[in-house]
């Protein structure tokens, strides 16, 4: 990563680094995300999103992309194309919608990459219609995308900005244990989906705390 | 967990491999996790393409087939099938008379089938869509991801296939789909949970003595828990909630479906309850279909769909079939 005295900015191998991380993230705690989806769920969430950073990890190892915006949009392509299931199309339109966002430079700017992640959150939105407190992975996106803003807004240095994002996201993820779902598998339990983290947002609580470990 | 499998990355390709050795009849295309009818694309005929995670046997590549589907996309197990399989599909059955998904409504198969069909349209593939949501045990609320499709999947795969055969354009093949759809409700009731191989354990936890009210058919908990009791008071229990949201009268089809490991004989039992249950409220059974059609896996249990049939529904309900799961009258 670069850090510019006025513009922080970030590089090409930080996204791929991040994506690195979240690869790794998402196999070691492959099975815990399981099992919150075996409670409320259908027991295949690990897999699903081990399977998808797999094939992302592999395609960029095919062709390294140049941009960060390139690494984005090949990584959603990749979940929408091999994921399946509901964490494949939400997953990849992030990621995409983030990458298309981007100017096609080897570098952006921390304020261009909150704006990316808010247009991330903007398209999981559109494409599974979930607000908050549905009890879905916006739960700790939605917090983790406005940390990051406001972080960016004060002048924070990158690492910082994400350390803030990954301290949102995990929080956000905490808070579905109490809530009742009201989108995606978990939302056919109605009130026995209380008292569950939703897998969802604990995948992406790992995402974020990859952007952290990348951000060093 | 004891299954009979090579591994648990491979069941679903191993599997396949299985149906292309075993049917003849179909083409199966392994790279791209496609099963088709061998002579698809019937030109001037309209497609019909479903799929959704596997674990559900003989849905849906069961169902490819003379009569019926001509093509199905299998996803990993309990997984909705990527866009990419579906586009394969799509393109592989469109006979220039356009291609319909049937799609169960559960949010991954909702999500990868939209994808698909917005790509498809890129390719200047004419896509319509059935959305089957006939689970009674959800429900259809702003609160919820809306009812599952269940049971009633398989008769507007065998009804909107039979009318496909004829000839009829896609609007028309659409229409029955979605006439089948609003006409049919199902209600699920699971002994056991099932175990999906990759989690290598059971799906959720349930008493020696509890059943699980209101399930899918992906090895989700269901809607309550009660007490286990016996069939004709569990059929009750069932066909109440589908009566309470359908009051059934008149001739009507029914499946009384195993969700994998249930005996046959105890499905006879259930259906000979449903049978009574039904002529008790002034309807009859007129078409009816015992086994295991709509399955999760290893689940002992069973779900029961009615669908209040209309002379054009029964007439296209008997049309000739000829897949590996449902054959007849050719």
């Amino acid at each position: 990563m670069t850090t510019a005295h006025e513009e922080p900015l970030v590089d090409t191998p930080f996204f791929l680094a991040w994506i690195e991380e979240m690869a790794t993230a998402v196999q070691v705690e492959r099975d815990r995300l399981t099992e919150l989806d075996a409670a409320i769920g259908d027991a295949d969430h690990g897999a699903n999103v081990d399977r998808g950073f797999t094939a992302v990890r592999q395609a960029l190892a095919d062709g390294p992309p140049e941009t960060p915006r390139a690494v984005l949009v090949l990584a959603g392509s990749t979940l929408i194309r091999k994921v399946g299931g509901a964490s494949g199309p939400l997953y990849g339109t992030a990621f995409r919608q983030m990458g298309r966002t981007l100017r096609d430079a080897p570098e952006v700017t921390l304020a261009e990459l909150a704006v990316a992640f808010d247009a991330a959150l903007a398209g999981v939105q559109k494409l599974g219609g979930a607000a908050e407190g549905d009890k879905t992975m916006v739960d700790a996106l939605a917090p983790a995308v406005r940390a990051l803003a406001r972080a960016v807004q004060d002048g924070s240095k990158p690492e910082d900005a994400m350390a803030a994002a990954a301290e949102a996201a995990a929080e956000g993820a905490r808070a579905t244990v109490p809530l009742q779902a009201r989108k995606g598998r978990a939302s056919y339990l109605g009130p026995r989906s209380i008292g569950h983290e939703d897998p969802g947002a604990a995948s992406t609580a790992l995402i974020f705390a990859a952007l952290r470990k990348a951000a060093g | 967990m004891k299954k009979l499998i090579n591994g648990v990355d491979t069941v679903v390709i191993d599997a396949l491999r299985g149906m292309a050795a075993a049917h003849p009849s179909l083409r199966v295309d392994l790279d791209n996790k496609v099963i088709f009818r061998r002579d698809a694309p019937r030109r001037g005929k309209v497609g019909l393409v479903s799929g959704g995670g596997s674990g559900h046997e003989p849905l849906h590549g069961g169902f490819v087939g003379y009569g019926m589907l001509d093509a199905a996309c299998p996803g990993e197990v309990f997984t909705s099938p990527v866009p990419d399989q579906v586009i394969e599909a799509s393109k592989g059955v469109d006979g220039g008379a356009g291609v319909l998904h049937i799609v169960k409504n559960y949010t991954g198969d909702v999500l990868n089938f939209e994808m698909a069909a917005e790509l498809c349209a890129d390719e200047s593939i004419e896509v319509a869509s059935v959305l089957v949501n006939d689970d009674v045990a959800v429900r259809d609320s702003l609160y919820t991801a809306g009812r599952r499709g269940t049971g009633a999947t398989l008769f507007v795969e065998k009804i909107a296939g039979a009318l496909a055969e004829t000839g009829a354009p896609l609007a028309d093949v659409a229409r029955i789909g979605r006439e089948v759809n609003e006409r049919s409700r199902s209600f699920g009731v699971a002994l056991t949970p099932c175990t999906v191989p990759a989690a290598g354990k059971p799906t959720f936890e349930l008493g020696d003595t509890e059943i699980e009210l209101g399930i899918g058919i992906h090895g989700e908990p269901g809607r309550t828990r009660t007490s286990h009791r016996d069939a004709r008071e569990i059929v009750r229990l069932a066909m109440d909630a589908i009566y309470d949201d359908l009051p059934l009268s008149g001739e009507t089809l029914v499946l009384v479906n195993g969700m994998g490991g249930t005996p046959l004989m105890e499905l006879y039992i259930l259906f000979a309850e449903v049978s009574a249950y039904l002529h008790e409220k002034g309807a009859t059974a007129v078409r009816s279909l015992v086994g295991n059609y709509v399955t999760s896996l290893d689940m002992q249990g069973f779900s029961v769909t009615v669908c209040r049939l209309t002379d054009e529904l029964t007439r296209l309900w008997d049309a000739p079939v000829e897949t590996p799961g449902l054959r007849w009258g050719r």
